[in-house]
């Protein structure tokens, strides 16, 4: 969301310099700086030497540091196929919010008018509810019983005995429902940047509006998009409550079976598994922002 | 693992800080008293203890890269106080649905009586959910010999198993109890994991079998069935609780539950593979299987007797079978930890539920079997429809046709429990 604002900052500050002194910047970082020491490197170094331990101990034996690498590969051996459908069912749920949120973002930037700030303001209302109970209410309206179900059968969509509720297609579901509003705002604030008049200039140049949107508008809005599919699928992978509460056996996801090792005890395994999904997800996110390239985002 | 510190704990309330980091936390906390123009006592005490855990965290994550210790205590090692004297108070952890409440909801008639008989003020939270899951909850805290912030908790038999060998509940008096000395059921005295119920006493037993939903399925009459039919896929669920629904699978393909062999063992564990690859099972649920249930999300479901009987009162259509398998037994026992503070509070209150006609009213809404001797004739002044409900009151021949899973020790469990959830979360 405030992605592209830090940037702008930076640029329009003078080059930094004097009146504060050296020690003064370090001073402003020092907070900041213990923070992120002592509950993201410590707990970092933490999570990674639980991973290197001796499997077999246990916490009433207590666990040996025995920088058993094998933690890793047992846990990509046993555990891969739900690593492949976490990336899965987060992507799908990625590409659903971008298909919902440009359209909504776009509408917001150019032409809500003065209806603007209240459709900000109900993309956001659905956070005054709790996680846990929107996504529950999602069990009332994908039921068996519900109408939706029963509408979707009656039309043939659905078999006899399909169902919507505890399948695949809740879980994504619910996943885009959930990380939708972590889309459409840094769109928004990307969209709403551009400059009305480039697209009249466009249209002067006798460019179709699906030509100005392509050469103009989308790479124009590429910084929201991309922070926007970051903030949406980084949550979403390592997420487990849609699954937990709207899908079955075979939608677990990677955030389920490390919390099923964590409570059954395997603290070696979950913590392997942890930061391999880290891991994984840092080089996914590199790759993609090489990809596209957006050097003003970061 | 970071081992919030001893320090954290035992000095939270302590009048002036000793470490460097306590005093540095002081002084900020003085601050910001000033800043509020209040005298914020509560923030105070909050940043000092915010400072001495984080210095703590700093030094568990560098002592991580060693290893942990064991976390085994003993009556010595972990010596807890009790001021139940001063504090008439008692903060008491139990399951969902596990005891009595009126009809508006929201209060618990026997509990009141207690308080007013006793002047102890209970805190009742209802969130055991799953013994792995509470056990985790825990577990840093009792390792650590540190408060876990609860008097009474209550955990099934395997669970209260492992929590007692570690040595994390207090010993207790039986003295303070003559109602469990008295009226506690003869089969449940003597547990091979607490020999003379030492650390724990029982708060209900109950029966694991199938419920289903006559509005939206016939009858099911055995475990096999429930996981075979075919009209059924993708609308059962079964129990995430290891031992109830392995012990069914293995009664499954023939072996014994209570009694088997490695082999066995992985033959189960590779039938229960089959099941859930073949999609019939929509859930593995805690508690939690009643709402679907009742809505139809769920027809038919592995499910704990006394749920099943209290769901039939709001809903007509729900049924409890016991399978042609049998059905699993188990009980779930109240256990004081080390360093709760109000351990005489607690026998008080076990004592009380062990008086019969506080048993009868409590097994009359919980309906789950009530481990209390002379309970069944104070049954028939309240409700007659339950006497002799083999449910709630089973005969010695009813309770020979259950099984119960094999007692192992803490690292064969740990190792079922996790190929099991491998299994079953696919």
């Amino acid at each position: 969301m405030s992605h592209p604002a830090p940037t702008q900052a930076a640029e329009t500050q003078p080059p930094a310099k004097r009146p504060l002194g050296g020690w003064m910047g370090y001073l402003l970082l020092a907070p900041a700086a213990l923070w992120l020491t002592l509950f993201f490197i410590v707990p970092m170094a933490s999570m990674v030497s639980t991973s290197l331990y001796d499997p077999t101990g246990s916490l009433e034996s207590g666990y040996a540091m025995t920088g058993h690498v094998q933690n890793y590969l047992t846990v990509l051996a046993d555990y891969s196929e739900q690593f492949l459908r976490s990336l899965m069912y987060a992507g799908a749920a990625t590409i659903a919010c971008i298909i919902l949120g440009y359209p909504l973002a776009y509408a917001i930037a150019f032409k809500a008018g003065r209806w603007k700030n209240l459709m900000l303001v109900a993309v956001i209302a659905p956070f005054f509810t709790s996680f846990l109970i929107r996504t529950l209410s999602w069990q009332l309206i994908l039921g068996d019983q519900a109408w939706v179900a029963d509408t979707l059968r009656s039309l043939q969509i659905l078999g006899e005995n399909g169902r919507l509720l505890d399948t695949p297609v809740a879980v994504v579901t619910g996943l885009t429902y959930n990380f939708l509003p972590f889309m459409v705002l840094p769109l928004y604030t990307s969209l709403e940047k551009i400059d009305p008049r480039l697209h009249e200039a466009g249209a002067d140049l006798y460019a179709s509006p699906f030509t100005t949107f392509r050469k103009v508008t989308l790479p124009l809005s590429a910084p929201g998009l991309v922070a926007g599919t970051l903030l949406t699928f980084i949550p979403a992978a390592g997420d487990y409550i849609n699954v937990e509460l709207l899908g079955n056996p075979q939608t677990q996801m990677i955030g389920n079976v490390i919390q099923n090792l964590f409570d059954g005890g395997s603290y070696p395994e979950a913590a392997a598994l942890s930061v391999t999904l880290m891991a994984v997800i840092v080089v996914l996110v590199l790759l993609y922002i090489r990809k596209a390239g957006t050097e003003e985002l970061v | 693992m970071n081992r919030p510190s001893a320090r954290g704990g035992s000095r939270r309330r302590g009048p002036t800080g000793d470490s460097s980091a306590d005093r540095l936390a002081a002084e900020i906390a003085a601050q910001f008293a000033t800043l509020g123009g209040r005298p914020g006592f509560s923030r105070r005490s909050f940043l000092r203890t915010a400072g001495v855990s984080a210095l703590a965290l700093g030094g568990g994550g560098l002592l991580a890269a060693c290893g942990t210790e064991g976390t085994q205590q003993t009556a010595e090692s972990c010596q807890s106080t009790d001021i139940s004297a001063e504090e008439k108070e008692l903060i008491f952890s139990n399951w969902p649905l596990y005891l009595d409440e009126s009809d508006e909801g929201g209060t618990y008639p026997t509990l009141e009586d207690f308080q007013t008989q006793t002047g102890i003020a209970v805190t009742y939270t209802t969130d055991v959910n799953g013994n792995n899951e509470f056990f985790a909850k825990v577990r840093n805290q009792l390792g650590a010999c540190e408060s876990t912030g609860r008097d009474i908790f209550v955990l099934t038999d395997w669970m209260a198993a492992r929590v007692i060998a570690g040595g994390w509940t207090q010993e207790l008096d039986m003295g303070n109890m003559p109602n469990v000395e008295a009226n506690l059921v003869d089969s449940l005295r003597n547990p091979s994991w607490d020999p003379g119920r030492k650390n724990s006493v029982p708060w209900q037993s109950g029966l694991t079998g199938i419920a289903y939903n006559a509005k939206y399925t016939g009858p099911v009459a055995s475990f096999e069935e429930l996981v075979t039919r075919s009209d059924l896929k993708g609308k059962i669920s079964l129990l995430s609780e290891m031992g109830d629904t392995m012990g069914f699978v293995l009664k499954l393909i023939g072996s014994n539950p209570n009694d088997f062999s490695d082999d066995e063992w992985a033959a189960a564990l590779a039938k229960m593979e089959e099941i859930v690859s073949s999609g019939q099972v929509r859930r593995f649920t805690g508690n939690d299987y009643t709402k679907p249930l009742n809505k139809g999300d769920l027809v038919a479901c592995e499910a704990w007797s006394g749920d099943v009987i209290a769901m039939q009162y709001d809903n007509p259509d729900i049924k409890f079978v016991v399978p042609t398998e049998g059905m699993a037994l188990w009980s779930d026992n109240m256990m004081v930890p080390n360093k709760a503070d109000h351990k005489a509070n607690a026998e008080a209150l076990m004592n009380y539920y062990y008086d019969p006609a506080v048993a009868a009213r409590l097994a009359a809404w919980v309906n789950y079997i009530c481990p209390v001797k002379g309970a069944e004739e104070e049954m028939a002044k309240l409700d007659e429809s339950l006497v002799g409900n083999p449910l709630i009151f089973p005969t010695a021949d009813d309770l020979a046709a259950t099984f119960s899973f094999m007692a192992t020790d803490t690292k064969t469990r740990e190792q079922f429990d996790k190929e099991f959830n491998q299994v079953i979360g696919a």
